[in-house]
């Protein structure tokens, strides 16, 4: 009943989007308009910020080994924390997971060709490639040493660094953002195969759409504010300076505006890929799938309505504050709704080892800690002493990389085999797996003690009594460095010597697992209909697995 | 506090154990096996909204209570002003000692502080204590927090938003002393220029003196008694004569115009430090006492007649 075990002679299938001809060399990369070659793109775009974010990143950690400071100057400093920040939201966290796997992943997933624009998909990584251009320079010509917060009247008046070019490149790169939102909504609406209803819609796609709806409404946002900001930094327009008539806090408000939701099109995605990958690894439906659906719209939803948790001690109207705090305790709910969900969905699975599960897991642990501090931080009274402290330093980190970056590593390794039809070593993904989460929390969770002692952020040098905690956070950073490099390196090697993957390796029930790996140019040989329900295993014979039969009229469960 | 952090711990030890007992329990018998699909059950869905939901709405109001008995100052407190400016801390006394990177306060005594910027947004937070406030350069804003040493000692005060380069130098020590050691340090420190006789001599500097008539007669009106009161505007609207006020008709005087006056004064935007700005609020203070006009005061008491056929600026 079961198919053979995986067979060592597989072999790719003779024509597939990486070698068909679409012209000559580079030029077949650089005007391609399919999605996937477009995904891989990114994926060669993103993991170059998240190299130099790396490297910016390592030497904090350094610098930070003695109470005194260990490697560099103040200035430089807080150029690197700066930039760091930089690189890693707007360049990486923010497009990676989208705009590499949900490209490459969301036509196939509805059993469409491409997305809805294909060239306008094109013109998003231009954008993203021009605005990162203009970051770029800013940081070899003098850098930046505002925070990625940019806030006012130190980023319009007073930092002395190349504050204009990187505003120009984030707003910039705001309309790829804008641009690839807008293809995902009309794609998703649009272009589903037969028999693919919208609650057959695979989580990842229901995550993406929710993201888009964030992208769309609130990069515009960000991006006037911080036009607003380089405008009264070249021409001295008063809107945030107080000398010209302008209020600094109405920066605050815009730019969280955008940036509290942003933390959304961070997270969203990567609670997508953990929603495909653990009913594959449990080999059984997800429990609770429109709750999951649901909850993605509720976060996109409420997300837009607590920006000001970021500003009660900015002396802010008490109203206010009680009104934000209330409403960051609702965008909790949903959230842990994911997680009983998925925990839930273990039960009685038929559970595997494999990386992209551990990611997953690991995933739920951190998003776990880190969703649970941000309710200390969403407290009023607590607030006032952990505000701007390592705490939020710490909070953060656990969401965007023990969340977004886990949720984008694990998403790599689940679709690495579809993305390049070859596959990776089983052990060594595995202990990277097992690194990459020891090496974290021991980077970050000092941090939390840290904060709460009252260590604030940002600070070249501290007290001698922090210096412990911080070494403490230091040694976690290497062994968070090792995390990160080792899929880099056996994900390049198994590009050209790893085992071939075949169309199905797991196997798991998504419509991109019924067509080759890699997938031809035009995804599907013949346009796929869909008969079946979402994660389904039990009605599903194409699997080869024991205890599946045909699909059945009236079939009742178990 | 304890509840939070019982209520967190509670959640993720139950997650993690759940995982992990899972992963193990229900691990693979054989490679083609499947899992077994569980029915979804609503009431289990409502049961981990409602419950969480509960949870977070105590963890809401126990927060709300500190934060709102934390922005409410009592009455009875000492007042200290404190000026952020890149990269260092001035901090003055009420009787107008000055201390630059210290803050010396007596134990059990509300403690207020009012902050100013120069420049930047800065943030003063003593971590001992639990409060922090930013410290934020504008016309019209003060910001204040108050707190209630309970120990004598010496604690580290930060800031604690970013300011530019040598924002982790920006720090210093609270020193809370016995009343009697406060008031001897005080007076040790070398009597410093008394705010109110600093401020007075600003006004008359500044020439505030020549329109500002305490008599009610000149082309602004008195400033007898106006500190704390309520002033008429010229659009009908009445306005508490705090801090913020004061501050904002000195800096943009034509931002909040006294009824019955006209524009006439110049905006002193750029023109004084911080610290002038308290010395002449502090003058401004101590006339609370004198007699109010009955004629050319921006005063609304209850009943009282509006001024005369003056039409000029308070």
């Amino acid at each position: 009943m079961s198919t053979t075990p995986p067979d060592p002679e597989r072999e790719l299938p003779d024509t597939h989007y990486l070698n068909a001809t679409y012209g000559a060399g580079i030029r077949s990369w650089l005007l391609t308009t399919d999605h996937k070659r477009i995904a891989l793109l990114y994926l060669a775009s993103v993991t170059v910020f998240f190299f130099i974010g790396g490297v910016f990143a390592t030497l904090i950690r350094i610098h930070l080994l003695t109470p005194g400071g260990a490697l560099v100057s103040p200035e430089t400093y807080n150029k690197l924390f700066t930039m760091h920040g930089v690189a890693m939201i707007f360049f990486f966290l923010i497009p990676s997971i989208p705009a590499v796997l949900g490209n490459f992943l969301i036509p196939i997933m509805i059993g469409a060709k491409d997305l809805a624009f294909p060239r306008i998909n094109l013109l998003s990584w231009y954008l993203y490639i021009i605005g990162g251009a203009f970051v770029l320079y800013s940081f070899s010509t003098g850098g930046l040493d505002t925070g990625w917060t940019f806030y006012t009247p130190l980023s319009s008046i007073y930092s002395n660094s190349a504050v204009t070019p990187a505003v120009i490149g984030i707003f910039i790169n705001g309309f790829s953002s804008i641009l690839t939102g807008l293809n995902f909504v009309v794609t998703i609406h649009t272009m589903r195969a037969p028999g693919m209803t919208w609650f057959r819609l695979p989580l990842f796609v229901w995550a993406h759409y929710a993201t888009s709806l964030v992208m769309i409404l609130g990069t515009p946002v960000v991006a006037i504010t911080l036009l607003l900001a380089a405008l009264e930094r070249i021409f001295h327009l008063g809107f945030f300076n107080p000398a010209l008539g302008g209020d600094p806090i109405l920066f605050q408000h815009l730019f969280w505006f955008y940036s509290h939701p942003a933390v959304y099109i961070m997270v969203l995605p990567a609670m997508g890929v953990v929603s495909e990958i653990i009913p594959t690894f449990a080999r059984k439906p997800i429990f609770g799938y429109s709750f999951i659906a649901g909850s993605s719209i509720a976060i996109a939803v409420i997300g837009f309505f607590v920006w000001a948790h970021h500003m009660f001690v900015t002396g802010e109207s008490t109203y206010a504050a009680l009104a934000f705090s209330f409403l960051s305790y609702l965008v909790a709910i949903p959230s842990a709704v994911k997680v009983f969900n998925w925990t839930a969905t273990l039960y009685k699975g038929s559970i595997s080892w494999h990386a992209p599960m551990l990611y997953a897991l690991g995933f739920i642990g951190l998003f776990t800690i880190g969703g649970l501090t941000g309710l200390f931080l969403a407290c009023l009274g607590l607030d006032i002493h952990i505000h701007d402290t390592y705490f939020v330093v710490a909070h953060f980190h656990y969401i965007m990389v023990g969340g977004a970056v886990m949720g984008y590593v694990g998403g790599l390794h689940f679709w690495w085999p579809k993305i390049t039809g070859r596959l990776y070593p089983k052990g060594l993904s595995e202990f990277a797996a097992v690194v990459l989460f020891i090496g974290f929390n021991l980077t970050f969770f000092p941090q939390f003690i840290l904060g709460y002692l009252g260590m604030p952020r940002r600070y070249h040098n501290y007290p001698p009594e922090f210096q412990v905690l911080n070494v403490l956070s230091t040694a976690g950073a290497s062994i968070l460095a090792v995390g990160y490099l080792l899929p880099m390196l056996y994900l390049i090697w198994s590009m050209r010597y790893g085992k071939i993957a075949g169309p199905n390796p797991w196997p798991a029930t998504g419509l991109e697992w019924k067509t080759d790996s890699p997938p031809p140019t035009e995804n599907f040989h013949v346009t796929p209909v869909v008969d079946w329900e979402p994660y389904d295993y039990k009605n599903r014979p194409d699997l080869g697995l024991a205890g599946s039969r045909p699909l059945a009229p009236a079939h009742g469960n178990d | 506090m304890v509840f939070i952090t019982a209520v967190c711990v509670f959640f993720a030890a139950g997650i993690t154990l759940a995982i992990i007992y899972f992963f193990f329990k229900y691990h693979r018998k054989t490679p083609d096996a499947i899992g077994v699909a569980t029915r979804e059950d609503a009431r289990l869905e409502a049961a981990w909204i409602i419950v969480p939901l509960i949870l977070a709405m105590v963890m809401f109001s126990w927060g709300a209570v500190i934060y709102v008995d934390y922005r409410h100052t009592p009455a009875d407190t000492l007042d200290i002003y404190v000026i952020g400016k890149q990269w260092m801390w001035k901090v003055q006394q009420p009787n107008g000692v000055k201390e630059i990177n210290e803050l010396h306060v007596p134990v059990g005594r509300n403690i207020r502080l009012t902050l100013a910027s120069e420049d930047v947004i800065h943030d003063f937070f003593v971590p001992a204590f639990r409060v922090k406030m930013d410290v934020i350069p504008g016309n019209n804003h003060y910001n204040t927090m108050w707190f209630r040493p309970t120990k004598p000692g010496r604690y580290h005060f930060f800031c604690s938003q970013y300011c530019g380069t040598n924002h982790a130098l920006m720090g210093g020590w609270v020193t809370v002393m016995e009343p009697t050691d406060y008031a001897a340090w005080l007076s040790g420190s070398g009597a410093g220029d008394n705010p109110v006789a600093t401020g007075e001599k600003l006004f008359a500097e500044k020439a505030c003196v020549t329109c500002h008539l305490s008599n009610g007669t000149g082309r602004a009106p008195s400033l007898n008694g106006m500190y704390g009161a309520q002033v008429l505007l010229a659009d009908g609207t009445t306005v508490t004569a705090d801090e913020a006020y004061i501050r904002e008709s000195i800096l943009q005087p034509n931002a909040k115009i006294v009824a019955g006056y006209a524009p006439l004064m110049p905006p002193y935007q750029g023109q004084l430090t911080e610290e002038q700005i308290i010395a002449l609020t502090a003058y401004i203070k101590s006339l609370q006492s004198q007699p109010v006009p009955a004629k050319g005061s921006g005063v609304a008491p209850a009943g009282r007649a509006e001024t005369g056929p003056a039409t000029e600026k308070r």
